[in-house]
Parts: C-alpha cells; structure tokens; sequence
C-alpha cells in the first residue's frame, strides 16, 4: 500500500510574541517544527507501514528551508521524501496551493493521502480537502482515528457533540487530528540516515502539468489586503492584599454593577 | 466570469436531525446587514431530507427567502453529496457571497466545493464587512498565527465570495415570530460517483450540559485550581449565577474536562454577559476565545497573569478560597433580591 | 575553522532536548528525592535507541559520531545528571571496551546487546584502596583449566546491580605491576558474583553506584578481554573517552542551571524590580555564559578529537577539568542568584549544585586531569 503524507513547516506559534513596544510579530528566533496535525497524519503512516508493510512518502509545498522538515519526516520513518519548490508557488493562497500540491501527487502512486486537518499559522482547515476535489477522490476530514482493512479505510470522523463512523474505498484522503495518536521520536540513526543515505527529491514549476494562471499569487482568488496585530482590550483595575472574604464582597459588588444579579 | 452576474447572499444553512444550528441564525443576522449594504438580500440554503418545516425558524431570524434541496441522500451530513448539492444550488443562483458556520461540517464542505467551483474562501472569519470603494467586495477578517495577528482578506475576481464564519461572534436578530419566507426548491439528484462515502455508524457524545457556547454566565477554571476536584467549586458557582463551567486548554490537556468546556483559539469562541476567570493564566491562545465577553472577571494568585489585562476587575488571591465564599454570597443575594 | 554543527547535528540535539525535556525531566526530583533508578528513562531510551550512539549500525549502533553522542549526554544532564549517568557509565565506559578490544565473538555475543540496549554495561576498576592509584589493584584473576577464578571487590560502580555486563580490571600477575592487570568481561549471573551495599551520596542520588563482589568468580577464558597483562591501557584509554562524556555532562549541569537561573531572575521582583534589572545579576549572567561557551567549545572539540585523532588524552583531560570546575560554579552562583528559595528543594538548582560535584571527583579526579595536561604541556 502506497502512503503520501502532506506535511507543512510552520513557525511553532505557541512560541510566537507580540512586541509590546511596536505591536508586531516577533518571528526570530522561532523554531520551525512539522505542523502538529501533520505529525499526527505521518504517524499514522508510519503505523500503517510497522503494521502492514505501507511504502510512505512525505511531501511538503513549500520555501527550499523546508527540506529540514521532510528530513525529520524521513528521521522518523518515511521511505521517501518530495519537496515541491519554486518561486512561482510562492503568494498561494488554500486554492492555489491545493492545486499544486495535486498536480504532484499526480506524478506520485498513493492508495492513500493523509494531510493534517489545519495548519497552525494558516488555521483555515482547506487545503486537504481541497486536494482531494482537485483529484476527484473522496475526502474524510477529522479523523480522531484510522484503521486500514484490505481496499477500505474506516474512520472515526468528529463533530462537535458526535461523531460518525465512516467508510471509504481507497483511493481517498484522510485529514488527521492531532488527538489522532502520539507521534514517535525520531531515532539518532534516523537521523544520520536522512541526512546521508537519503535523498530528498524535488519537484518545480517544470515538473508539474500546471497553468501558471493556476498557482502562486496569480492562480490565488483570494487576497490579504491589510494584516495586523489585535489592540490590547484596555486594562481594568486590579485588586491586591485582600482576605479571601473582601475579595468575594468585591466580586459580588462589581457583579451588581453590571447586572449579572 | 461575469463578477455583475452574481448577486445576492446565501448562507448555508447547518442542521443536524432537524435542528438548525446556531451559527446559522448567527450568519441569517450578519447575512441580512450584509445583504443591505450591498442591495439585496439573504437566502437561506437549507439542504437535508424532509427538513422543509424548518422554513418558519428561518424566516424568524432573517431570512428574506429559501432555497431548498430536500433528499434523502442528504439526511446526514456527508461530504460530496452535500458538496455537489450546495454547488447545484450555486451555479443556477449565482450568489455573490455565501456563508458558512466554521463548523466541522462546514470547514469540510465549503473548501471541496469552492475547489470544484473554483472560488477563493476564507476560513474562520470574525469579521465581515462591505466594501465602501464602489465595488462592494466581501471584506473577510480573521485571525491567523495561532490567533496572533489579523487578516483581512477579499476575493475580488471570483464569484461566489465564500467564508466561513466563526460562531459565536456574531450576533442573531431577535427572532420575529411568525415571520414568513418564499421556498424554492431545488430538485437536485446525486449521482452515484459522489456517493463514495459510508456512513456505518452515528454516535452522539453523552452531554446534558448546556453548550458554552450558549451560555450567558461563564465560570471558567485553568491549571490554577490544581486537580480536576476543585472544578466542583467552579460549577457550584455556575449554577447559583444560572451559568456553566468552561475551562482553559491546561484544564483539557490535563484531562481534567472535556474538550467541549475549552475556550480559545482551538476551542469555543464566547461572547457571554460574565467571563469569571479562575486560575487561568491568560495565554493568548485563550484571550482570543474569550475577550468579546461583556464583562471579565479573573482571580488569579500571580500578579503578572495577563489575563488581568483583559480583565474588567482582577482580584490577586486563591480561586480555591474566594470561590466558595462568592458562591454563598451571590446565593444570598440572589434570595434577598427574590424577597 | 567551522564552529557550526551539521545539519544531522543540529537535528539530533533537537531531538535529544526534546526527548529530555518530556521523557526524563518529569521525572529527575523524584528520582534525586526516592534514590531511585532511572528506569522509565532506561526504557525510552533503548526503545528510541539511544543506547548505541556512536557505533556502527552493524552492531546494532545508530552509526552517528562521537560529538552527537556528547551532545546527548549534555543535553539529557540539563534536566536530570542521575539519566546521564546510567547512559554514559553505559555508552561510554560499558560498551567502548568491547568495541574496540573485543574478538568477533566477543562483540557477537555482546556488542549488539549493549549498543541496541537490551543489555546495560558498566565498568569496573575502583577498589578500596585503589582509586586514583588504579594501578594498585588487589582484585586477583587466576587462570584454572578453561576459565579464571576471581577474587577480590570493586566499589563504586555505576549501574552496580542493574547492569548485564561489567569490564572488571584483576590482578593477573602482582609482579609486572602495570602490565600485571588483565581486563575481564564478567556477566551478572557468572557463579562467586555478588553485589554489596548501594551507597548514598551527596548527588546523582539515582545513579545506581554499589560494590560488586567476587568471591571464587568463574570467569570463562573467553571473557578475558584483549591480552593478558593489556588491562591498563585498555582502562586508561576507555577513561579517556569517558572524560569527554563526563565533561558533557558537566556542561549540561551549568547549562541547565543556568536556564533555570535566567527564568527565575527574570520573574522575582524585589525592591520594585526584577532582579535581572540589577547590575550584579547582569554580571554574575555575563560571567557564568561565558565561562559555559568556553566549557563547551573545550567539550566539543575533545568529541572530534576523539573521531579524528590516534589520541585524544590531552583533550579530554582540559575538557573535564574546565567543565567540571565550571558546573561547580556556575551551580553554586545560581543557588546564590535564586537567594533563600535556592536553597530549597523546590527548585532544581540545589539539586544540580549537589550533582556537579561528582564531575570533579570519578572518572580521574580533577588533580589526574592536571597530571595528564602537565605531562603534555611540560614535555
């Protein structure tokens, strides 16, 4: 069974800060890691492969830093690894980069796709469902978990107060939560590996059977005409060096104010 | 593409086993303020088996007409189907922008159908505007980076302008009663190439507690009330107030509550009248699920949490202490009050 | 000269900071407070094998070079000196031995185990009354039809007790001194062999650190490793390698010390300000930074040398004595910098200033590292 993994580097947001001074984004110094949800997908992969043989591949769309990512794919696993790279991909937005992505895994053999459910700088949650119309095959999105029997993938596929089990015939594409399993560690031979035995392909602009109305900021319906950082909500007042009996009296007045009682 | 051929507002309309949901009543009141900067009007796109009866609800809050794909291929929800439906329902209307909930279903639907259409959408907005430049463009906001900085977004080339919206944010009209709506259905028949997707089994999460979301009092605990036991503090005090508990994603990851009480930027966006926060740092992962409350309220041991920077009143001092003896004074208040 | 890690590098210290922040710091109060051996580390640690860094992958080793090894070691000491212990007692003095003395059956029979960590080495050559004088050794190997009987006790040995495989330095002839020591590849189940006491220490309470036993050992011929009368260069060149880990673990001591001092003078206030706003703070921060940049570099470049180098003595022995001396004071100026709550045992840098000292005393004292560096510096 072939697996293809779409995995994305983000900047790790949780380590991302405003700079009280200027209200911009403080990106140095922020690692770069594997987008979380798509962690979880490749460990899925990897599952699939310890338990049924699954040849897995990794694939990321991205700047040519982000081969450190597919290398840590390959450190923890993967058989292969493709870069999708070239100026003309940059200023995609969900529509362009889906596109993209589908037009190499066309030149790629997959019975299954797993991609994250959403990015953590992005967070819009569009493009694995997107790559799978592109390539006119089912989608099941939210998966919290997978099982691979014979031809069909079963998924346990979450709502907000229920979730639905599905089936599915391969070929199709799965977007994996990170809830979906603990994802391993690579191994220090993984790593040298990665970095000495393995290759990591490339595919750009000349590789793919695409427009160039189709990708990059030209192929990008949508646009980003103003970014900025939230205002900070002005502060209230604070209370210090109360007994615990004072600070519930307050609590209570403050409360009558606004007419919560 | 005729940009001038599409006009109109639709929203998608949610509903799972008959009830709509309340994002959907959210976007019908944002869709019609929407639809009246730009000269038309709101329609409801409802879509489902025998729902048909859900037109008065959706008329109340706003609807100026409905359009409605009813088949049983689209009694539960399942990707193409309801993909292939929503873009029947496009191509014969040429809407210029539709709405849907940033729901699990609708952040899986609305990207296969904007891929198959070839539009552009933008996900989990929190704010929609028109555009004043004469072209009236859907201006999109949304937060990006892990709800770090904002993103306004338009799609001036393509049509439908489509968006996913946040719930919670905005707001519903008070539902006119009896208010009445023009059906118009639209007999769509699903081919079987989309029909590729089984559904085995249905399972509904065992929860009679009211949805956070919902909910107009919030008490809210994070790590700082120290084990999963304290929460009984925090629900006590929910209750006297009429209200429920939520908690922050320490309180989640901990295993403390379940998911569906988290508030933040991976949770549930609130808007409640009263946000008491107890124990919670005040990450800003979790500000941005939390901040639009009307009134914030925080107990906090640390000084320099900065939930106290979004706080309207801060108390320093130990949630585990103060929260019982607030419980037994808003019970008393409340008795005397009733007098 | 390029001071910059490779890339394999620089992804394999991600991973071990990683790895020791989620699986073995969770973990480092309660194994200082119980004198408890680190066995939920052990168990991640031969599961993501890193039990066999430097070795070759035909024997079951992750096929990286020494300097990723030393990296691992510093890494993991930041957070818990006691993990780092167990792994480099193992990795460094337990398996080095066999790799590079051992006849192929030797290595057959134990070089995989030890390098994939199904088995855990140790090493044993302090008696008694032989510590810095390691060439006094009063345990006896006597050869009897196909086997050696042993006689005669080790203690201090790390992994004492929990380790499958011990390189035991005897006596085979009193009469050649030096060249009178043999080295032994003793199992933990072979007859006549039995543990003593644990000891309790100031620091890497963890650390498994016991006598070990002989009393009429059988010691099959097989096991003796390299010549007979070889077992001095064997133990001094093993020690070798063994400094540089123990200088990365020495690192990773200040280091870790330090991170935890930069957080906590960042929060504390006291006179109306964090205490980084004052001066003294600032330069007891300037001064611990650098001297830890300059231990590292020292560490860093012992690791290459012994890669790259027929000897790697004269490296080692700088490169333990500075980091050792480093850890202890940069350990002691954090417990200072952190005032009365440093003193308590609810923030770590007490317990890191109790495990730096160690790193002056085993594996060579630091007065042996001045006797290694003189002798070079004076010829």
């Amino acid at each position: 069974m072939n697996i293809v993994v779409c995995i994305k580097q983000v900047p790790d947001t949780n380590e991302v800060k405003i700079d009280p001074k200027t209200g911009r984004l403080i990106r140095e110094g922020v690692p770069s890691i594997i987008n979380p949800d798509d962690k979880a997908g490749l460990e899925a992969a990897l599952r699939l492969k310890d338990s049924q043989g699954a040849h897995v591949t990794a694939v990321s769309m991205g700047p040519p830093q982000a081969d450190t990512a597919l290398r840590e794919a390959l450190a923890m696993g993967a058989d292969e690894a493709v870069l999708i790279t070239d100026r003309a991909f940059g200023g995609a937005d969900t529509w362009a980069t889906a596109h993209t992505l589908a037009a190499a895994l066309k030149t790629i053999p997959y019975d299954l796709i797993i991609t994250g459910r959403q990015a953590i700088d992005g967070d819009t949650a569009q493009v694995g469902p997107q790559i799978a119309e592109n390539l006119h095959i089912p989608n099941i999105s939210y998966a919290e978990e997978l099982k691979v029997e014979g031809e069909y993938v079963t998924v346990k596929r979450q709502f907000e107060d229920r979730y639905h089990i599905l089936r599915a015939k391969m070929p199709c594409l799965i977007t994996a939560l990170s809830e979906l399993n603990e994802p391993r560690y690579m191994t220090p031979q993984g790593i040298f590996d990665a970095y000495r035995e393995k290759q990591v392909k490339t595919l750009t602009r000349k590789d793919l059977d695409v427009k160039d109305g189709d990708i990059g900021l030209k192929g990008s319906p949508t646009r980003v005409i103003q970014t900025f950082t939230k205002s900070p909500k002005a502060a209230g007042t604070l209370v210090n060096n109360l007994t615990s009996e004072e600070a519930a009296e307050y609590l209570l007045d403050k409360m009558k104010e606004k007419f919560i009682i | 593409m005729n940009i001038q051929e599409y006009q109109g507002v639709y929203v998608f309309v949610q509903q799972v086993d008959g009830k709509v949901a309340g994002v959907s009543h959210e976007l019908l009141g944002k869709g019609k303020e929407l639809a009246q900067k730009m000269g038309t009007q709101v329609t409801a796109v409802l879509l489902g088996s025998g729902v048909a009866g859900l037109a008065g609800d959706l008329a109340s809050y706003g609807a100026d007409r409905i359009v409605l794909v009813d088949n049983p291929d689209l009694k539960l929800y399942s990707t193409r189907p309801y993909a292939y439906a929503m873009c029947s329902v496009i191509e014969k209307y040429k809407p210029a922008v539709v709405l849907y909930g940033a729901t699990a279903i609708g952040r899986d639907l609305a990207p296969r159908v904007a891929a198959r259409i070839r539009t552009g959408l933008t996900a989990d907005c929190t704010k929609l505007d028109v555009a004043d430049d004469g072209t009236k463009n859907l201006q999109m906001t949304r937060p990006a980076f892990g709800g770090n900085i904002m993103a306004t977004i338009i799609c001036p080339d393509y049509r439908p302008q489509m968006a996913t919206v946040r719930p919670g944010v905005m707001q519903k009209i008070k539902p006119v009663a009896g208010a009445k709506a023009p059906v118009e259905k639209l007999d769509v028949v699903i081919p079987e190439s989309e029909k590729d997707v089984q559904i085995l089994d249905v399972v509904r999460k065992e929860s009679h507690k009211m949805d956070i979301q919902d909910a107009k009092v919030l008490v809210s605990g994070g790590r700082g009330m120290g084990k999963p036991e304290n929460f009984k503090l925090l629900e006590g005090l929910a209750k006297a107030l009429g209200g429920t508990v939520s908690s922050s994603r320490a309180a989640v990851d901990a295993g403390w509550v379940e998911k569906d009480l988290q508030v933040g930027q991976t949770g549930k966006t609130v808007r409640p009248n009263l946000y008491l926060a107890c124990g919670i740092s005040g990450a800003i992962q979790h500000l941005a699920g939390m901040e639009e409350s009307d009134v914030i309220l925080a107990i906090n041991k640390d000084e320099g949490a900065p939930i106290f920077e979004v706080a309207d009143y801060g108390v320093v001092g130990d949630a585990l202490k103060i929260v019982p003896i607030l419980t037994e004074k808003v019970k008393a208040a409340i008795a005397a009050r009733n007098k | 000269m390029d001071f910059t890690l490779s890339k394999e590098q620089e992804m394999a210290r991600t991973l071990f900071r990683d790895f020791a922040e989620k699986e073995v710091k969770p973990y480092a109060q309660e194994l200082d407070e119980e004198e408890r051996f680190p066995s939920e580390a052990l168990e991640k640690l031969r599961k993501y094998k890193f039990m066999g860094i430097p070795y070759p992958k035909e024997w079951g080793g992750a096929g990286c070079d020494n300097l990723t090894y030393t990296i691992c070691i510093e890494e993991i000491s930041k957070v818990c000196a006691t993990t780092s212990t167990m792994l480099s007692a193992h990795e460094s003095l337990g398996t080095w031995p066999i790799y590079k003395f051992g006849t192929q059956q030797q290595k057959e029979k134990y070089l995989k185990k030890l390098c994939t960590g199904e088995y855990l080495g140790a090493f044993a050559l302090t008696e008694p009354n032989a510590g810095t004088d390691s060439s006094a050794q009063q345990t006896r190997a006597v050869p009897e039809g196909d086997h050696y009987v042993l006689n005669g006790s080790k203690i201090f040995i790390t992994n004492g007790g929990y380790a499958d495989t011990y390189i035991v330095f005897a006596m085979t002839d009193k009469s050649k001194g030096n060249h009178g020591i043999s080295a032994f590849i003793v199992e933990k189940n072979f007859p006549g062999f039995t543990f003593g006491k644990k000891e309790k220490k100031m620091g890497i309470r963890g650390s498994a650190t016991r006598e070990l036993i002989f009393e009429n050992c059988i010691v099959p011929k097989e096991n003796l490793l390299g010549q007979e009368g070889k077992g001095f260069p064997i133990a001094m060149m093993t020690l070798d390698g063994g400094r540089i880990g123990i200088a990365a673990q020495a690192l990773g001591i200040a280091e870790g010390a330090l991170n935890e001092t930069i957080k906590y003078v960042k929060e504390r206030k006291q006179f109306g300000r964090p205490l980084a706003k004052f001066q003294n703070t600032k330069f007891e921060i300037a001064d611990m930074a650098t001297k830890i940049q300059a231990a590292q570099y020292l560490t860093y470049r012992a690791a290459i040398a012994k890669d790259t180098q027929k000897s790697c003595s004269l490296e080692a022995a700088m490169a333990k004595l500075y980091c050792a001396s480093t850890a202890m004071d940069v350990t002691t100026r954090c417990v200072q910098l952190h005032g009365g709550y440093g003193y308590t045992r609810e923030y770590p840098v007490e317990r890191m200033m109790r495990d730096a000292k160690i790193t002056e005393i085993y594996e060579g004292t630091s007065e042996v590292q001045k006797m290694v560096i003189s002798k070079y510096a004076l010829k």
